[in-house]
């Protein structure tokens, strides 16, 4: 598979782009909206007009049209045909390259039993639920066997659940076929989970390239710590497997029961709004929670940022104004502090 | 379901009926002023049948009919056509749309003095008028539809390595059949009402110059059943193109 050169590309917002995107790799672009992410997607796919260079597999694809350039694009809102059958919708690109109908019909065969979409073969995109369109659309960007795929925010607009079973089926189809993938995602979790690099885009600027540990530990400025929300990063004195797959960390007075396959980790990455705070002990069992001490509250437009020192250590509790207002809490009050596991970052 | 279905049909007849019933009762009993200009519905009847057995009424339909069909289908052929050819490229637009907007606001009657003097009193001079009447309504429609056309579906068929003319025949052509249809079922009916007109002025066969017969013989019931047939075709060429989107686009019609 080729990898993917932008060299001083520029189109409208988007000024003077370098980067590199590897063989192969896993290439993710997170970022607030405008940022012109998809216009980094339709300029390697070439639907747009742009000044500069775009180099695939080493070659200059500047003058060569879309359907040449070896890419397949999930467009956001996926733009599927809607006057075919989902079975034409995936056939369509393999018509267009002019390959014979038994070739095709195999080829589109197959990709439906991938995505598990067979029994909708004869139905039009309106009759289908959110995920099963984007399996369709996904399906159809596979079938002329791309050697780039983008994929622009493949799982929004669906629920948790269903964007979570997609995910996991949308990386073991990626690693499988080891595709060139420049992935476009709000998700930071998404980003993490998938990427082997993550890009971080705003105003037209690539603000950040690094690995998904770099990205989340090591916000190299203000506009990343913003979006990332500066996490809290704890440096861990200690770590102790308790059982398979569960690790004690000490961290000052802290002391937490994580989730988490390695022996030894070295610091744990916090994001602010994974930190619950309460004025009142909270139920439950007492497992990774904490006392403090409110050092500082600061209002923002829609969420309130507390700092609370616990031992040692201070943490960064970022709660929506609703929750916060429920709280009866000043700088000096006692308060519970229970950190939530679900997007926890460690580095070894 | 069968008996919604039944329900239905009889509330869309009942209102017709009563209608009718109507016009019979005022008709009888010289109930309308004027009495004599007035027949009943039985009497319209009558005479609908008289015309259609001695073949008055089914030579001038054929007339009328066949007027309309080669108009109406070249008019809109034509007007898909260069529609296609004015979304699909941006020169041809800016080429012809100005053109357009300044023939286009002209009703198509008032094309029929110029044209009685440039093609003469004969069956061109009807068709051209139905041609001019189907072609620059079918033209804007198919341009805005065209025009309408999200580009993502053009980017997804580049990206899926389609030629120019497949994406616009395979994608951008029938997603722009919804506005397609709009103008089809707009000038479906018109061209009937056109051609009317035509006839009445200029032409010696037809519905229009049947009708233009009879009120020069007071022939009031003649009149009415002229009308009647007008009614029905003009409903009818609508349904017809009505039926064709329900069939074609309506498969797929909730876009994605």
């Amino acid at each position: 598979m080729p990898d993917i050169r932008l060299a001083n590309v520029s189109k409208h917002i988007f000024r003077g782009i370098n980067l590199t995107i590897n063989d192969r790799e896993i290439f993710v672009v997170v970022g607030p909206t405008g940022a012109g992410k998809t216009t980094l997607l339709n300029i390697i796919a070439g639907v747009t007009h742009y000044s500069g260079s775009v180099f695939i597999g080493g070659i200059c694809v500047d003058k060569v049209s879309p359907g040449k350039r070896g890419v397949g694009y999930l467009f956001q809102g996926l733009a599927l045909f809607p006057h075919l059958t989902i079975e034409s919708n995936i056939a369509f690109g393999l018509k267009a390259l002019g390959m014979e109908e038994d070739v095709i019909k195999n080829r589109v065969v197959s990709l439906m039993e991938m995505m598990r979409i067979k029994h909708l073969s004869s139905r039009y995109p309106h009759m289908l639920s959110g995920g099963e369109k984007k399996r369709v659309a996904l399906a159809r960007s596979l079938a002329p066997s791309p050697q780039i795929l983008l994929l622009d925010e493949p799982t929004s607009s669906l629920d948790h659940q269903t964007a979570k079973y997609l995910r996991s089926e949308l990386i073991n189809i990626l690693r499988k076929l080891g595709i060139t993938t420049v992935y476009i995602t709000h998700d930071l979790r998404e980003a993490g989970e998938i990427a082997d690099r993550i890009a971080f885009m705003s105003g037209g600027k690539l603000e950040q390239v690094s690995t998904p540990k770099e990205f989340f530990f090591n916000p190299q400025n203000d506009c990343v710590s913003q979006f990332v929300g500066m996490p809290n990063i704890l440096e861990c004195t200690r770590s102790r497997i308790l059982a398979s797959g569960l690790v004690e960390v000490t961290s000052g007075e802290i002391r937490m029961i994580l989730p988490y396959d390695g022996s030894n980790i070295k610091k744990i990455a916090i994001p602010p709004e994974d930190i619950f705070i309460s004025d009142v002990m909270p139920p439950g069992p007492a497992l990774n929670r904490f006392t403090g001490v409110v050092e500082k509250i600061t209002e923002l437009n829609s969420t309130v940022r507390v700092r609370v020192s616990v031992g040692k250590n201070t943490l960064l509790a970022e709660l929506p104004e609703a929750a916060f207002d429920e709280l009866s809490i000043e700088e000096g009050s006692k308060v519970y502090v229970v950190i939530k596991l679900r997007r926890l970052r460690y580095v070894e | 379901m069968k008996k919604t279905g039944q329900l239905q049909a009889v509330w869309g007849v009942l209102p017709i009926l009563v209608f009718l019933f109507l016009w019979e009762i005022v008709g009888r009993f010289n109930l309308f002023p004027g009495q004599f200009f007035f027949p009943p519905f039985s009497s319209v009847a009558k005479e609908f049948y008289h015309l259609t057995a001695n073949g008055v009424l089914g030579k001038n339909f054929i007339s009328s009919l066949t007027r309309v069909l080669i108009g109406l289908i070249s008019g809109s052929t034509a007007g898909i056509a260069v529609g296609i050819f004015m979304g699909w490229k941006d020169i041809a637009n800016k080429a012809l749309n100005p053109i357009i907007s300044l023939l286009y606001p002209i009703p198509a009657l008032g094309w029929l003095p110029l044209l009685m003097l440039w093609i003469g009193i004969n069956e061109l001079l009807p068709i051209t008028i139905i041609f001019i009447c189907s072609f620059f309504p079918v033209v804007y429609n198919t341009t805005t539809g065209i025009k309408n056309v999200d580009r993502r579906y053009v980017y997804a068929a580049e990206t899926l390595g389609a030629s120019n003319m497949r994406i616009l025949f395979k994608v951008v052509v029938p997603l722009a059949l919804p506005n397609i249809f709009t103008g089809l079922k707009l000038e479906a009916g018109m061209s009937w009402r056109v051609l009317v007109a035509a006839e009445m002025v200029a032409i010696p066969t037809g519905i229009g110059a049947l009708l233009m017969q009879a009120e020069s013989l007071v022939r009031v019931d003649i009149i009415m059943v002229c009308l009647i047939v007008l009614s029905i075709m003009c409903l009818t060429f609508e349904k017809i193109f009505a039926l064709a989107e329900r069939y074609i686009v309506g498969k797929w019609s909730n876009y994605a």
